[in-house]
């Protein structure tokens, strides 16, 4: 049943979506301004887009993000799918609470924190600040959110199945590949996405453990701006926000589905 | 051929399943009490219990998915302590089906024979070969979504009939079926069974289903086997009030032993006015025990006359409801010690003349062979 709209139901949302995606919506309309003031608006054009992928300072970043993103976002899918199983599986070992507890710590840990004591460990253990310490802390930030993800999935799973496979002869790894990770493999794409857009947009944590030769997108369109506005970052911005926003989707119908399919076979 | 089917009864012949002295604890909670069975080879062996019997961690103890606590469980001449699930000759379907659903009908029936790495052209014909048992041969591409609830449990069955195993448990097979389906399927089961010569180990809470199917029966309660027997002997010989109550309908009627004459125990019982006469002699009972009896609605017998003073085990009461099942007629008699007894009558014809009404006094009366004795 849909709920007709009322005047003032309206107005709330328009409302609610303008204070939240105004912003956004602005930058995005700049990106395509003529005009190099960027508070003025002087026609549509798309030249910015053309210098952007000229300026090699700025592609050079994306570059690096990027590699970051998607060394970082395997690694946290890796280990956060591990987590989860260990987590639903094997009932109450000791320490889970403690376990849980720290799987989940970098989702409510201020991210200045996580970043300054990532930079401690870096520089204790001896490790250059560069790529590898980039990637390492965006594995850090994001293994959670698999976990979640995953485990979410897991919880819902019927384990006759896995008993199935090992009574018709299939012993505990291959039953793990050929029935649990396909049928979770929703929930673990969905957790890669979700890892991916996060290490794509962080500023915060990166900028604490980068060195020289890995400046992400982020830092480099903070710096820019520091320096003074330029179309240039407002369309690497609107480039950004379209990745984010597909993976995020992408993610969400995934779960979505891996839900749905999880209902059916319960049924 | 199966009339003279009876190992159990051998005392030469080996079991193929063996439990000895198996106790299953779980924390505090005892499933399974030490407890010893023998189960033959090309048996249809039903495990018939309440819910939470321990019959379903017996079947999986047998399937290895449960270790017992205590005790050994073998297979043919093997023990198997520690034997993981992958490796016994032993299948099973299961309660929920557990079809793999991304996998189609075809690839869940061959799930199995890849694992033994038998060659592809074997696969494919020994699949076609199960598709065919379970008349399922234009649904194979089809995916688990996309059939009926009788459709899956056939690939279910495929699937657990495509290794040919030793021994095939079946946990609740008919449990999410409807009635007629449920009926068409038990005998389609026994015949499957039959034509392989498979043991079959059947769990169910379902007392028609197991009297229906099974060559012996194990009825079990908290733990224990109560009685293990054929169909026949636990409906007309059940051990306990337990197992008369739990398998078809009864009547107890509650009393006491006076004494024995002539072979034949006399019961003195506030629900008949004469002592009851029972003919139970394998019964070993004192004066004065207090016993429950045993009569099936289908024993007794319902009539408006008073009957001869010579016919043994009279009641009186009053039809207190009628109820008109088509091929039979149930009448719940109130007898006048306030005891209801039921008393179906079977409708042979399809005309009665003045038949038996609401209300009305009746003799309800059964012959001292027709009831058990059930110490208490």
């Amino acid at each position: 049943m849909t709920r007709r709209l009322s005047l003032f139901n309206v107005t709330s949302l328009v409302f609610g979506f303008a204070f939240l995606y105004l912003p956004i919506l602005l930058l995005v309309v700049y990106s395509f301004n003529a005009s190099r003031l960027v508070t003025v608006w002087g026609g549509f054009s798309t030249q910015w887009y053309g210098a952007l992928f000229r300026n090699e300072a700025l592609m050079e970043a994306a570059w690096v993000t990027l590699r970051i993103a998607l060394l970082s976002a395997g690694l946290s899918t890796v280990l956060g799918t591990l987590a989860a199983l260990a987590l639903t599986r094997y009932g109450r070992f000791l320490g889970r609470t403690l376990f849980t507890g720290m799987i989940y710590a970098p989702m409510v840990m201020p991210e200045v924190i996580t970043g300054l004591s990532l930079l401690l460990f870096f520089v204790a253990i001896g490790l250059d600040r560069g790529f590898w310490t980039v990637a390492l802390a965006h594995t850090t930030l994001t293994m959670c959110f698999v976990t979640v993800v995953v485990q979410s999935r897991l919880m819902t799973f019927d384990r006759s199945l896995e008993e199935a496979a090992m009574d018709l002869g299939a012993p505990p790894l291959r039953t793990f590949f050929a029935v649990t990770l396909p049928l979770i493999a929703p929930s673990i794409v969905a957790g890669f996405l979700l890892a991916f857009t996060l290490s794509l947009d962080d500023l915060v944590i990166a900028s604490f453990n980068t060195g020289p030769g890995a400046t992400t997108l982020p830092i480099k369109i903070y710096s820019q701006v520091r320096l003074g506005l330029s179309p240039e970052v407002n369309a690497a911005s609107a480039i950004l926000i379209g990745i984010v926003t597909l993976g995020v989707i992408v993610a969400t119908v995934l779960t979505k589905r891996s839900a749905a399919r999880a209902q059916r076979q319960s049924h | 051929m199966r009339r003279s089917f009876a190992p159990w009864a051998d005392s030469s012949a080996r079991p193929l399943i063996r439990f000895e002295n198996i106790t299953k604890r779980f924390g505090d909670a005892v499933a399974v009490d030490n407890l010893s069975l023998d189960i033959f080879e090309g048996e249809f062996f039903c495990l018939l219990g309440p819910s939470g019997c321990g019959k379903t961690t017996l079947m999986r103890m047998l399937a290895g998915f449960e270790q017992p606590t205590a005790g050994r469980i073998t297979l043919g001449s093997a023990d198997l302590a520690g034997v993981p699930p992958y490796r016994r000759p032993v299948n099973m379907m299961f309660q929920s089906y557990a079809l793999f659903p991304h996998m189609n009908v075809e690839k869940n029936i061959a799930f199995g024979l890849k694992q033994d790495g038998l060659p592809r052209g074997e696969i494919a014909s020994r699949v076609e070969e199960m598709l065919r048992l379970v008349q399922l041969e234009r649904l194979a591409k089809r995916y688990p979504s996309q059939l009926s609830g009788g459709q899956r449990q056939r690939v279910a069955l495929a699937r657990a009939l495509a290794k040919r195993p030793k021994l095939l448990l079946l946990d609740e097979p008919l449990g999410a079926l409807d009635k007629k389906l449920r009926e068409e399927t038990q005998f389609e089961l026994m015949d499957i069974q039959h034509e392989l010569g498979m043991t079959f180990v059947v769990v169910t809470h379902d007392q028609e289903e197991a009297m229906t199917m099974a060559d012996r029966i194990a009825v079990m309660d908290h733990g224990h086997l109560v009685q293990v027997a054929t169909p026949g002997e636990i409906y007309e010989q059940p051990k306990t009030r337990f197992i008369a109550e739990f398998v078809g309908d009864v009547n107890i009627l509650e009393g006491n032993v006076m004494g024995q004459e002539n072979g034949l125990w006399r019961v003195a019982t506030p629900s008949a006015q004469a002592p009851l006469t029972i003919d139970d002699p394998d019964e070993v009972l004192n004066s004065g025990q207090a016993v429950a009896i045993a009569v099936r609605p289908e024993k007794m017998l319902i009539q408006r006359d008073p009957p001869p003073a010579n016919v043994p085990n009279v009641l009186t009461g009053e039809v207190w409801d009628i109820g008109y099942l088509g091929d039979w007629t149930v009448y719940r008699v109130k007898l006048a010690s306030g005891a209801i007894v039921r008393v179906t009558r079977a409708n042979a014809s399809r005309f009665v003349e003045n038949p038996i009404d609401w209300d009305e006094q009746v003799y309800v009366t059964f012959a001292p062979d027709a009831a058990v004795i059930l110490a208490e």
